[in-house]
């Protein structure tokens, strides 16, 4: 019972949102390093479809940044809220 | 010929970075002699909607263009005034006040309902009332509603202002001369429309694209415009697209516009998944109803967050220098000043391109959320 209590305690939820803003980052850091490090290796190999290949990488790592981006809002949400 | 234009080009490129660099240095300058600074304050401040456009506060004065605040209310019908009557939250106008942002109604005994200095707190502990949308139409006589101009409808109007005239002049200019080489502002803007109506709209939508191009060219110019105009320092600090309403807005648009235009085969796709064996069926309509909402609130968030993340980070650079000057003297605020300078330019520049991207993206995911309602059946 005194776990619960502790744990209830406002300030975790501080740690909580801080934590969860650096987990969030990290998903978008690793997709985004995923997608232009493929996009990297596959204008290597065909060099006349460089403007293809960079179009899609810009797009698809503004997509992975908006998944980032829930997490982020819903941290910042946890700070700013009472 | 063509060096002297290049030439040209050039010094024009970098007159125009230099003053922009310049003008981050002035940023600096102003804000540094008023007591303890409060820097989550100062960037909600920015990033939130306000009644007035502040430009600029120079020692105790308040410098800002003042917008019509336009109030609606049960006992006293329609109020029409400019924002300066709340002298920056110290006035009072018709009973309404300026409480931290929010537009209060005093109560009606109140002596001080029209007055230039305004003890906030002894007004308020007499009784008063805040904004109400569920009372106004119910009727409730204390029931009133904000529905002003704010900075944000102000960003809107002025990204409606220069849409308009870049885009009449353009189509002007076309219908004057319509077999003639493009001139001036035509050759600007033929390269985007194209590139929005052969890369975004058809390959998405197909046959009909047609259709769908006016209000896709009008979404992705709208969100180019509002997100330049939020980078522009100086004029105000406008957050038009930082904004979730109008982010959500937009999105809502796409969300009519494809379940209006949707045809046999999408409804077929959602509730009659093609492939997925009928027991599998009750656990994927459910998911699929949900994903027909969640793709514009999904729009709508990523729209948002890009934004206010980057106005956020921008604005938090310049506050670390007053941060550092209040914890360790003004050296260390010169000192810190030199790297944060240096990562708000940067900032700013990678914003100007997600400026760019995230017009870009949403108009491309609206494009296909249109492809895949009008789609023909193809099996």
């Amino acid at each position: 019972m005194e776990i619960i209590s502790i744990l209830l305690d406002a300030a975790y939820a501080y740690m909580g949102a801080g934590i969860g803003a650096g987990v969030a980052t990290i998903g978008a850091g690793i997709g985004i390093g995923r997608i232009g490090g493929s996009a990297l290796e596959s204008m290597a190999r065909q060099p006349e479809a460089i403007g293809d290949i960079r179009a899609s990488m810009i797009v698809a790592a503004a997509l992975v940044e908006g998944a980032a981006f829930f997490g982020i809002i819903v941290c910042l949400l946890i700070v700013l809220m009472k | 010929m063509l060096k002297h234009r290049t030439d040209k080009a050039f010094k024009a490129i970098f007159l125009l970075l230099t003053t922009f660099i310049l003008l981050q240095g002035s940023a600096q300058a102003s804000g540094s002699s008023d007591g303890q600074f409060d820097a989550g304050e100062m960037i909600m401040h920015h990033v939130m909607d306000a009644h007035d456009i502040h430009l600029i506060t120079l020692g105790d004065h308040h410098y800002s263009i003042p917008l019509p605040i336009i109030m609606l209310s049960n006992e006293d019908g329609l109020s029409v005034f400019l924002s300066s009557k709340f002298h920056h939250g110290l006035g009072a106008y018709n009973r309404y006040a300026l409480d931290n942002g929010h537009v209060i109604r005093l109560g009606s005994n109140n002596p001080m309902a029209q007055s230039d200095s305004l003890d906030m707190a002894a007004a308020k502990s007499m009784g008063f009332s805040e904004e109400s949308w569920q009372g106004y139409f119910n009727g409730r006589p204390s029931g009133f509603i904000n529905v002003s101009i704010t900075k944000t409808v102000a960003g809107i109007l002025l990204t409606v202002v220069i849409l308009l005239l870049v885009f009449v002049s353009v189509a002007n200019a076309y219908k004057r001369a319509p077999n003639e080489a493009p001139r001036g502002l035509q050759s600007l803007m033929e390269p985007i429309v194209l590139f929005i109506r052969d890369e975004v709209a058809k390959p998405s939508i197909g046959k009909h694209y047609e259709r769908f191009l006016p209000f896709l060219l009008t979404i992705f110019f709208f969100i180019w415009t509002a997100n330049i105009l939020g980078l522009i320092p100086f004029i105000g600090g406008f957050n038009v697209t930082g904004n979730i309403a109008v982010a959500l807005v937009l999105a809502v648009f796409t969300f009519i516009l494809t379940t209006m235009s949707a045809n046999r085969n999408y409804w077929g796709h959602i509730f009659a998944t093609p492939g997925v064996p009928v027991w599998l069926l009750p656990l994927m309509i459910p998911i699929e109803i949900m994903g027909v909402f969640t793709k514009p609130v999904v729009l709508c968030l990523r729209l948002f967050a890009n934004i206010t993340a980057g106005h956020i980070i921008i604005l938090s650079f310049m506050s670390l220098i007053f941060i550092f000057a209040n914890q360790y003297g003004a050296v260390a605020g010169y000192g810190v000043s030199i790297v944060s300078l240096a990562f708000g330019i940067f900032m700013n520049m990678m914003e100007l391109l997600v400026a760019f991207l995230q017009a870009y993206v949403f108009t491309l995911l609206s494009a296909l959320y249109l492809g895949a309602a009008v789609e023909e059946h193809h099996h």
